[in-house]
C-alpha cells in the first residue's frame, strides 16, 4: 500500500511543484516517501558520490585558488615552505607603482574585450542570420567558419605568425613591405601588433559567435515571424523588433563567454610573440612570473588576484541583473 | 515494503565508490608528475645503473651525450639512464624537479643558475670529483664551477662563445678589415650600409639575444668586475657607466637590421647564410644554422671591439654547460663515478667530434677533430682572462626574464628613453634581489 502511495506523490510531483500545494498533507506525504525510498545504503552512496566531488572540488579549485589569494601578500620562490615570507601588500604597491608592463597589460584586456565585443560579435550574428535563411551550402559555410573555432589557439598563434613574419610571410611579401626601408613589423612594432593579434582572434571569435547565434535562432518560434509578417513588418523590423528580443538568452552567454575569452586571453599571443611590448597582457605577466626557474610566486599570484578582481567585478553584476530578469520573467 | 536485496546494491556501491575513488587518483596522479617530474629513477637502487635527467633534447647535442654515455657504460659497466626533456621545458620545471626525486645527475648551466640551486641545498657538493678532474680543466672553468660557499658543485662539459660573427668571402669581396676598435666598427657599419648590406643582422623576437649585444659592451667598457656587479644586483643600473652602454648602443643601432622585434635569431642568421647581412653578434651555434658546407667553412668570426684600452678584449662570453649532482642520489657510487668520467677529456672529446658548433671545457681535450671555427673558438677562450656565461645565468633568471628582456626589447624601440628605462631597470631590481 505505501508502495503505491510513493508512486503516486512520485507522479504527481512534478506537477505539485508547479501547483501550490494546497495544505500541510501533501508535502509530509512527500518527506515520508523520501524517508522510505533511501535506505542507509543509499544514502552512503549518494554521500560518497555528492561528497567525494565536492572534496575534490574543495580541494583542487577552492584551497588552491585561496591559496593562490594568500600567496598574493608574500614572497615565495617556490622552494620550501618556510621560504613563504609575509609582505603585505608590498606586491600590490611593486605592481601599481614600479611594473612598467602591468598598466599596459590592463588596457590590453579591455582592449581585447572592446574589439572582441565590438566586431566579430555582431559579424558572426550577421552571419548566423544570413545561413538562418536556409540558403543554399548553408552547412559548408556553417563549417567554414567555425573552422577556426575547432583549432587550437596554439594553432592559429602559429598559422597568423607565418602569414604575419616579417621578412618571409604572407602579408609582406604580397606588398613587398619586406626590404630595408619599407620594412612593416607586424608583430615586434608595439603600435601594430596588438591589431595583428585581434586580427587573428575575431577570426576565430566570429564563428563561434555564429554558431552560438545560430544555435538561438534556431530555437525562435517561427511563428513570431509569421505574426510579424503578417503586420507588415519589414525584414529589419522584424529582426530588431521581434528577433533580437527574444534572443536575449544567447546574448547573455555571448556577453559572458567574450568576457572570459577577453580576460582569459594567452595562448595565441604567448605563440604569436610571448607577450612582447604592445602585447603585454594579464594571463601572460602571472606566467612569466610564476613558471621558471626562481620564480616569483607571491608577485605572479598578485597579478592573479587582480585579474580574478577584474573578473568578478565584471561578471558578477550582470549576472546577477539578468538572473533578477529571469526570475521576474 | 520494498527491501533493497542485500548485495546488488552493496556491489553497485562498492564499485562506484571504487571508481569515484580511481577516478580521484587519477586526477591527483596528474598533479604528481609535476612534482617528481620523472618517472624512470625507480630502478636506480641498482649499483649497476646511474639515472641521469638531461636538458638535451635537441637532435644533434641529445646524439653527441648519447655517444658519451654509451662510451662509459662500455668502459665501466654502468648503464646511464637517460631522461631527456624538452631544453625550455626541463627549465621551466627545474624547482620542483629538483625539490622531488630528481635523478642522480642532471645537466645544467654554469654560473649563477647552478650557485643558486647549491645555494638552495638542491645539489651536492661535489669536490671529490674534482680531485680527480681538477687538473683537466683550466683556471677560468674551475671558478666557473663552484658554488657561492667555494665548494665545488658542477662538471663542465661543453663551451659556445659569443663574438661577431662574418662571412670571410663578403669581407674579401668589399675589401673589408676586422674592427679592433670601437671607431672602426661604427666607421665599418656606416661603410656597409653604404655598400647596400644590412651592416649588423639582428632579430630579438626571443628577448634573450640583446642581452648578448649588452654584456659584451658592458664589459668592454667598464670592465668584467663592474660586469659582475651589475649582474650580481650590486652596481646599480643607473650608474653613469650603464647609461655609457646604452648610449654606445644608440650609436650603432641604426646599423641593425630593421624590424628586429619579430626577427627570430634563426631568421636573422639566415641573412648571415644569404650574405645579405655583413656582421652578426651572436653565440658560435649561429653555426647550426649553416647547413651548406661550403657556406659554414666561410664563416668566421672576431672578438667584440675594443672599447676602453684598459680591458682591452679581456673578457669573452662562454656559456658553459655541464652536469650536477642532486640533493639525495639513490647511487651516489655512480654518479660520482660519471660525474668523474665526464670531467675528462676523452668524454669532451667524443662530444666535439659530433657537434662542431661548440668546443671542449676542457684544455686538455683532443682538437685534432676540430673544425677551424672550434679551433679559433677554443684559442679564445683559453686565452681569455675572464669568462662570463651570459645574462640570463649570470644575473637571476626571474630578474631577467621579467624586467630586462621587457626592458631591453622596449630600448631597442625607444633607445630615447633610456633614462627612465634604467631607472625602472633600477627600481625593479632593487624589490627582486630584496627578496631572497
Amino acid at each position: 500500500m505505501s508502495n503505491s502511495t510513493t508512486a503516486e506523490t512520485n507522479t504527481q510531483g512534478p506537477e505539485a511543484a508547479a501547483v501550490p500545494p494546497p495544505g500541510a498533507a501533501p508535502a509530509k506525504m512527500v518527506s515520508q516517501g523520501h524517508r522510505r525510498l533511501l535506505t542507509r545504503r543509499d544514502r552512503l552512496t549518494l554521500g560518497l558520490m555528492a561528497g567525494l566531488p565536492t572534496i575534490l572540488h574543495f580541494a583542487l579549485v577552492w584551497v588552491t585558488a585561496l591559496a593562490s589569494v594568500a600567496l598574493a601578500f608574500t614572497t615565495w620562490d617556490g622552494i620550501g615552505f618556510d621560504s613563504i615570507k609575509w609582505v603585505g601588500l608590498e606586491n600590490f604597491k611593486q605592481l601599481f607603482n614600479d611594473n612598467p608592463q602591468f598598466w599596459p597589460a590592463v588596457q590590453h584586456n579591455v582592449i581585447w574585450f572592446v574589439v572582441l565585443i565590438l566586431i566579430p560579435t555582431p559579424l558572426g550574428l550577421f552571419l548566423a542570420v544570413q545561413l538562418d535563411k536556409k540558403i543554399r551550402f548553408s552547412r559548408v559555410y556553417q563549417t567554414a567558419f567555425f573552422l577556426p573555432v575547432v583549432l587550437s589557439m596554439a594553432v592559429i598563434g602559429f598559422v597568423w605568425q607565418l602569414i604575419y613574419n616579417p621578412d618571409t610571410g604572407l602579408i609582406n611579401s604580397l606588398i613587398g613591405a619586406n626590404e630595408p626601408g619599407k620594412y612593416i613589423d607586424w608583430i615586434g612594432d608595439p603600435d601594430l601588433n596588438l591589431w595583428a593579434i585581434l586580427v587573428a582572434a575575431s577570426w576565430r571569435h566570429t564563428g563561434y559567435m555564429m554558431i552560438l547565434y545560430l544555435a538561438g535562432l534556431k530555437g525562435v518560434d517561427p511563428s513570431l515571424r509569421e505574426a510579424s509578417a503578417l503586420d507588415g513588418a519589414n525584414e529589419w523590423q522584424t529582426f530588431k523588433n521581434v528577433i533580437f528580443p527574444t534572443l536575449r538568452p544567447t546574448n547573455t552567454v555571448v556577453l559572458v563567454v567574450t568576457i572570459i575569452e577577453a580576460l582569459r586571453a594567452f595562448d595565441l599571443v604567448f605563440v604569436f610573440n610571448k607577450g612582447a611590448q604592445g602585447t603585454e597582457l594579464l594571463s601572460i605577466l602571472i606566467t612569466n612570473n610564476i613558471i621558471g626557474e626562481s620564480s616569483r610566486i607571491g608577485y605572479g599570484s598578485a597579478i592573479a588576484v587582480v585579474l580574478l578582481l577584474i573578473s568578478l567585478v565584471v561578471i558578477i553584476p550582470y549576472l546577477i541583473a539578468t538572473f533578477r530578469k529571469e526570475r521576474r520573467a | 515494503m520494498h527491501l533493497p536485496s542485500p548485495c546488488s546494491p552493496l556491489s553497485g556501491t562498492t564499485r562506484r565508490t571504487l571508481l569515484r575513488g580511481m577516478g580521484g587518483a587519477a586526477v591527483l596522479g596528474v598533479g604528481i608528475p609535476l612534482l617528481s617530474a620523472c618517472g624512470g629513477s625507480g630502478s636506480s637502487s641498482d649499483p649497476k645503473t646511474v639515472t641521469l635527467g638531461s636538458n638535451q633534447s635537441d637532435a644533434v647535442p641529445k646524439k653527441a651525450y648519447g655517444e658519451i654515455y654509451t662510451a662509459y657504460t662500455k668502459q665501466s659497466g654502468i648503464t646511464v639512464d637517460v631522461n631527456t626533456k624538452d631544453h625550455n621545458t626541463f627549465q621551466e620545471q627545474i624547482n620542483s624537479y629538483l625539490q622531488g626525486t630528481p635523478d642522480d645527475v642532471f645537466t645544467w648551466f654554469a654560473g649563477y643558475r647552478m650557485q643558486f640551486f647549491a645555494e638552495k641545498g638542491l645539489a651536492s657538493p661535489i669536490d671529490d670529483v674534482w680531485e680527480k678532474i681538477g687538473g683537466n680543466f683550466p683556471e677560468a672553468m674551475q671558478k666557473l664551477s663552484k658554488g657561492a660557499d667555494g665548494k665545488y658543485y658542477f662538471v663542465p662539459l661543453t663551451t659556445s662563445l659569443w663574438a661577431v660573427f662574418y662571412r670571410k668571402s663578403v669581407f674579401a669581396q668589399y675589401g673589408y678589415k676586422v674592427p679592433a676598435t670601437w671607431d672602426e666598427l661604427v666607421a665599418l657599419c656606416k661603410q656597409m650600409k653604404k655598400d647596400g648590406l644590412v651592416p649588423i643582422a639582428f632579430g630579438d623576437k626571443d628577448a634573450w639575444p640583446a642581452m648578448g649585444t649588452f654584456d659584451q659592451t658592458n664589459f668592454r667598457l667598464n670592465g668584467h668586475d663592474f660586469h659582475v656587479e651589475l649582474m650580481a644586483g650590486k652596481a646599480s643600473w643607473t650608474d653613469a657607466k650603464v647609461r655609457k652602454v646604452f648610449d654606445l648602443w644608440t650609436e650603432i643601432l641604426p646599423y641593425h637590421q630593421e624590424g628586429s622585434m619579430g626577427r627570430t635569431w634563426q631568421d636573422a642568421a639566415q641573412t648571415l647564410v644569404s650574405k645579405k647581412a655583413g656582421m652578426y653578434v651572436f653565440g658560435s651555434f649561429v653555426a647550426q644554422q649553416f647547413t651548406d658546407k661550403a657556406a659554414l667553412e666561410d664563416l668566421d668570426f672576431f672578438a667584440f671591439p675594443e672599447i676602453d684600452p684598459a680591458y682591452g678584449q679581456d673578457t669573452v662570453e662562454a656559456p658553459t654547460d655541464g652536469f650536477m649532482l642532486s640533493r639525495a642520489p639513490k647511487n651516489k657510487v655512480g654518479a660520482v663515478q660519471l660525474l668523474q668520467y665526464l670531467g675528462t677529456p676523452a668524454a669532451e672529446g667524443i662530444y666535439v667530434k659530433s657537434d662542431s658548433s661548440l668546443v671542449a671545457a676542457s684544455n686538455k681535450a683532443d682538437t685534432s677533430s676540430y673544425t677551424p671555427l672550434q679551433k679559433k673558438a677554443f684559442e679564445m677562450i683559453s686565452g681569455a682572462k675572464n669568462l662570463t656565461q651570459f645574462m640570463d645565468r649570470d644575473s637571476r633568471p626571474d630578474f631577467t626574464s621579467t624586467v630586462m628582456q621587457p626592458a631591453l626589447q622596449n630600448f631597442l624601440r625607444n633607445p630615447k628613453n633610456v633614462d627612465s628605462i634604467l631607472s625602472s631597470i633600477e627600481r625593479q631590481k632593487k624589490t627582486i634581489f630584496a627578496s631572497a
